[in-house]
């Protein structure tokens, strides 16, 4: 019988990502619900040094399968990896973060192993023995709670942003067993020829702890300069609506609901944003959310914990001044 | 250069999702089904391939008759043929089973690339390219947002954005490639072309036909079981920042968050 949590840990150039130490975290809760073991799973190139610090997190083994050719990520030569590990050893949960990378690994290892994959989680849960996920639909318009029916492991990954992190236990250590890496060459038929990186500095929309976004009240281009100030003093990335991704005024990649981003940090500050259906959608399970708007019937009031009707124009660089106060 | 674009309709983005009183699905009166836009790019993105290598562009959709619609959309926006994989056993299947009668569909045509959207904005699970592509035996490139096809049409690079940089990744051909927003501008359907597109074939398939067992498929198949659906979590009411001007009001939220939310 499948038996042991699993939590596929994600890093990029030997660090972990943040929804690694949220799934770690998560998954030794299921573990305890369960009673089972937690064993994280980590893959890369010289990465069994650091594989050990998520022992600090709670999980009781980890699993190191360190090959160059690990590194960096591939679905094809993951999926085989993962594949392989979970045949062998038959785990009864295995949970990813919901970062682009989990969400691709996820899909195709789930074709793979032939079982059902409950994507973009925001909590889990054990109910009579078993394991059940909740995870938004139509963007958050609902939620759906889902259980597995004769599908081994429960496959499904957390929205990153939403799990809690446990406090780091620097005196627990975890047992490190080394997998055997078997990838045939000619199974590898895609590679990263090239990497482009983003602006130093610039912070993920989906990873971040708060973000300042701006729609059609921006008015145009010119004026995300005094988002860009706001947000660079309290450590904020930059997000956009739809009408203001669409005036061209910001890249796609910033663009938050329903056909962008979902995110969900701790302080979503959302400026000239009327607060369509399909931009609500993207940010509501932010944890505060704040609307500046001159419209005071604009439908972003009904999901603001706190409201200022005004001009932003007035409002922001004000509220740029002010915040100075506390930081 | 033959191309498949897989083909999904969803409610529109503006859509208020009723949840019914099974508390198993949706309340699916009035709603307005449209492409799903991620699929949208997919055909839009075979077609500017096709307009530079030549060859054929098959739509294959799935779902009840509605879908047909579509199809003729994305005929009439220039694709050539199109599938309909229709069978009342389909309904409710999950997604495994979804890629399984794609799949099915897809083995017996000539194809060098597949596109399919990222992701249905319904269920949201983005799952479907991944499987189709793992079913097929053939690699898949997610989030496309630039597609260059070598000019000797050999193999494919894709830049692929993720948390912080954007990854080119190249690919032997077949691939499948799932399409994020930011490919391109998806074209509108010309008077010619919607003149065009109901002249040029649409294909109904059934399970049967696709040598498929229908007992594999539907609700009771799912190995994804949705307990229940329940509207999002309710916020607790919020409050309007009192002021007599813009700055009174920005020092009073700067407060509030500092103290009461304790976000800064």
């Amino acid at each position: 019988m499948a038996q042991g949590v699993w939590a596929i840990a994600e890093q990029r150039d030997g660090e972990f990502r943040k929804v690694t130490y949220e799934i770690v975290s998560e998954g030794r809760r299921i573990a305890d619900a369960l009673g089972q073991e937690l064993t994280a799973v980590v893959l890369g190139s010289n990465i069994k040094d650091k594989a050990q610090e998520l022992a600090q997190y709670g999980t009781d083994k980890i699993i190191v399968a360190d090959d160059a050719r690990l590194d960096p990520y591939t679905t094809d030569a993951y999926t085989a990896v993962i594949a392989q590990l979970v045949k062998a050893n038959d785990p009864a949960v295995l949970l990813m973060g919901a970062s682009v990378q989990g969400k691709d690994l996820s899909a195709r290892l789930s074709a793979r192993l032939g079982v059902a994959m409950a994507q973009d989680c925001t909590a889990f849960q054990v109910e009579d023995g078993n394991f059940v996920a909740t995870r938004p639909i139509y963007a958050g318009k609902a939620y759906a709670k889902v259980a597995f029916e004769n599908s081994w492991p429960n496959m499904a990954t957390a929205r990153p942003n939403v799990m809690a992190v446990n406090e780091p236990d620097t005196s627990k250590s975890a047992e490190i067993i080394e997998a055997d890496v078997t990838l045939e060459d000619d199974s590898l038929k895609t590679k990263v020829v090239d990497i482009i990186r983003d602006e130093s500095g610039k912070i993920e929309l989906t990873e971040a702890d708060k973000i300042v976004s701006g729609g059609r009240g921006m008015k145009g281009p010119e004026n995300y300069k005094i988002l860009e100030e706001l947000a660079e003093l309290i450590g904020a990335a930059v997000g956009a609506s739809r009408a203001a991704v669409d005036a061209g005024w910001r890249p796609h990649t910033d663009q938050v609901g329903q056909t962008g981003k979902v995110v969900s940090p701790n302080l979503y500050i959302a400026c000239g944003i009327s607060g369509a259906i399909q931009h609500l959608a993207g940010m509501g399970t932010s944890k505060i959310i704040v609307a500046i708007n001159k419209d005071p019937d604009a439908p972003i009031f009904q999901k603001a914990d706190y409201g200022v009707v005004g001009d932003l124009f007035e409002v922001v660089p004000a509220l740029t001044e002010e915040v100075k106060k506390y930081l | 250069m033959n191309i498949v674009v897989c083909l999904k309709q969803v409610p529109d983005t503006e859509t208020q999702i009723k949840i019914a009183p099974d508390a198993k699905s949706i309340v699916t009166d009035d709603i307005k089904w449209i492409m799903n836009p991620y699929d949208e790019f997919g055909v839009e993105e075979a077609l500017r391939i096709k307009e530079k290598f030549g060859g054929e562009v098959t739509v294959v959709g799935l779902g009840p008759k509605r879908v047909t619609e579509s199809i003729r959309t994305a005929l009439a926006m220039g694709a050539d043929k199109g599938i309909l994989i229709t069978d009342d056993a389909l309904e409710g299947s999950d997604s495994l089973a979804t890629a399984t009668a794609l799949a099915a569909a897809i083995k017996d045509l000539e194809y060098d690339i597949i596109f399919t959207g990222q992701r249905g904005i319904d269920d949201d699970l983005g799952l479907v390219g991944a499987s189709v592509a793992e079913l097929l035996g053939i690699p898949h490139i997610s989030l496309g947002i630039k597609v260059e096809v070598a000019e000797d049409g050999s193999s494919v690079k894709v830049h692929r954005p993720v948390e912080g940089q954007t990854l080119i990744i190249e690919s032997s051909l077949p691939v499948l490639i799932t399409a994020q927003k930011g490919l391109n501008e998806p074209r509108y359907a010309s008077l010619p072309g919607i003149m065009k597109a109901k002249k040029k074939p649409l294909e109904e398939k059934s399970l049967a036909d696709l040598g498929l067992d229908a007992s594999e498929f539907g609700e009771g198949a799912r190995k994804l079981k949705i307990v229940e659906l329940t509207p999002p979590p309710e916020r607790k009411p919020g409050k309007i920042v009192e002021g007599e001007t813009p700055q009174e009001k920005a020092a009073e939220l700067a407060k509030l968050l500092h103290e009461e939310a304790k976000v800064l």
